[in-house]
């Protein structure tokens, strides 16, 4: 029979991720929109690694990395208290880092998209860099922000290597959805694989047409 | 007392432009800084703003030092009190016009002087929209009455009105001529439009290529020297020249009028057809009536 574990974990997964996500991306991305540095096409590389990279492999390294036995992860594990791997704060940390495109990538490409008068013209009436950040560049870039919120939540509910790598699949702890579906495929339950199946299919359909809708105006136009 | 130097190497269209220039402005003038674009006229404004550093230079207002490149001086937008009218108007499109404008005020200042602002440029009909759902003339009020706000020393102005149709564009001159009385400003004018100099400017520099080549009020850089007996002086651009009977006829667009003149002093073609003129003539039989 189906389980609802797996399910209400994805989505505590992809709502910590996201929101974790973002508070690190608006920083990122305007540094990204700004700098001229150096050292910047670098940054912007690692950010987008995730998009070509097979999960496997990033979720090799994070393993090795978070592992008690190396020095990183006796590091947490010793001043932190913080076991990344085979637990649900390893997925999330895991999660993180393979969204992260998705989530900067629209916010960096709103910020670079807006014309830098409308920050001069901020600087000009006495506001700082902050206030014309939160004031005037963000609420004008409330489209790439969805998009960003969305992708980046869609994105996480659709992982699998990464998870499977660091996580595992312990039931209640790191088994989300997309595993449940690859454990009852295993265990020839596919009546259950389909349940699950279904049920990430039609989310992330929905999640979607929600961003096309808002960003493509078309509800506006609908509901005037 | 307003004075500034600036040395700044500049990439241009045509290759590198060295950008020089000693100004002094006193407090209520109107400045009109007018030359070809890509002149550097924009440059000498965001230097002013602080929006671009000088390589070399100096800005001092009202005793105050903005910017000494000796000293190491350099003081942030935020610090300097300017007034910013962007050429395409920089208007927040999340905010409506009232919000636009109270954006603009400083902790210590009053809530009412955003009412006055929308008061004197009469805004109160447009307060509550956005600038998206403005004209190009409302969102041009909107941006003067915006960097008034902050009460500033110096209001600068980018080409404000080369976006606008001919009517709106002689309303608006009105407007800024108006609060710049009103307000006592001190403001500076970049403008392409010599018919907007004339109309504007108390004293206007001519810049070329980075450089003053002359400077002085408009009247005696475009007329002054050349005609100095004509009782009528009118500047525009030559639409026609013709020959008949070794007379030669220009037609002259002024503002948005045609006028033809008979131009007796010219012997050969060194006018032509796009060259900004200056047409001078003595009244002896002037007609002036009143239109219903």
């Amino acid at each position: 029979m189906i389980e609802w574990d797996p399910i209400i974990l994805t989505f505590e997964l992809a709502l910590v991720t996201t929101v974790l996500l973002l508070l690190i991306s608006i920083p990122l991305a305007y540094w990204l929109s700004r700098s001229e540095k150096k050292m910047k096409p670098v940054i912007e590389t690692l950010v987008s690694m995730p998009l070509v990279l097979p999960p496997t492999v990033l979720g090799f390294y994070l393993l090795i990395a978070f592992s008690p036995n190396n020095a990183f992860g006796k590091m947490l594990l010793d001043t932190f208290d913080l076991r990344l791997i085979f637990s649900f704060e390893g997925l999330v940390v895991a999660s993180v880092i393979y969204s992260l495109p998705f989530m900067v990538h629209p916010i960096q490409a709103g910020l670079s998209n807006l014309p830098s008068s409308l920050t001069e013209a901020a600087y000009v009436l006495g506001k700082s860099k902050r206030t014309t950040l939160f004031k005037v560049l963000l609420p004008n870039i409330k489209p790439n922000l969805l998009t960003g919120i969305v992708l980046t939540f869609a994105h996480t509910i659709g992982e699998f290597g990464v998870v499977l790598m660091i996580g595992g699949n312990i039931p209640g702890k790191t088994k989300v959805a997309s595993i449940a579906v690859y454990d009852e495929v295993e265990a020839l339950n596919y009546g259950v694989a389909n349940a699950y199946s279904l049920f990430l299919f039609a989310v992330s359909f929905l999640i979607l047409l929600t961003v096309y809708l808002v960003n493509g105006g078309y509800l506006k136009r609908y509901w005037r | 007392m307003i004075q500034f130097s600036f040395h700044k190497k500049l990439k241009a269209v045509g290759g590198e432009m060295r950008l020089q220039l000693d100004c002094e402005i006193k407090k209520g003038q109107l400045l009109a800084l007018y030359g070809e674009s890509g002149a550097g006229k924009t440059s000498v404004l965001r230097m002013l703003a602080g929006l671009m550093t000088p390589d070399k230079g100096q800005i001092e207002v009202n005793g105050k030092i903005w910017l000494d490149s000796r000293e190491n001086i350099n003081l942030k937008p935020q610090l300097r009190k300017t007034g910013f009218v962007f050429q395409d108007y920089a208007l927040f499109p999340n905010m409506t016009v009232r919000e636009n404008l109270e954006f603009g005020l400083d902790k210590s200042q009053e809530a009412s002087t955003v009412n006055d602002l929308i008061e004197i440029i009469e805004l109160g009909d447009l307060q509550h929209r956005k600038p998206a759902t403005l004209s190009g003339g409302q969102q041009q009020r909107t941006a003067l009455a915006r960097a008034l706000v902050r009460q500033p020393e110096l209001l600068l102005l980018d080409e404000p009105l080369s976006a606008l149709d001919h009517a709106m564009r002689v309303k608006l001159q009105d407007y800024i001529l108006q609060v710049h009385r009103q307000f006592n400003l001190t403001t500076i004018l970049v403008s392409h439009e010599i018919s907007e100099v004339f109309k504007m400017s108390d004293y206007m520099m001519e810049l070329v290529h980075g450089k003053v080549i002359r400077q002085g009020t408009p009247l005696e850089l475009f007329s002054g020297n050349n005609l100095p007996e004509d009782q009528f002086k009118m500047v525009g651009d030559v639409v026609k020249v013709e020959q008949i009977n070794g007379q030669y006829f220009v037609q002259v667009l002024v503002g948005n009028q045609i006028v033809d003149v008979p131009a007796n002093n010219l012997s050969d073609t060194d006018i032509k057809v796009g060259d900004r003129v200056v047409v001078g003539t003595e009244i002896l039989n002037g007609r002036v009536s009143k239109i219903d």
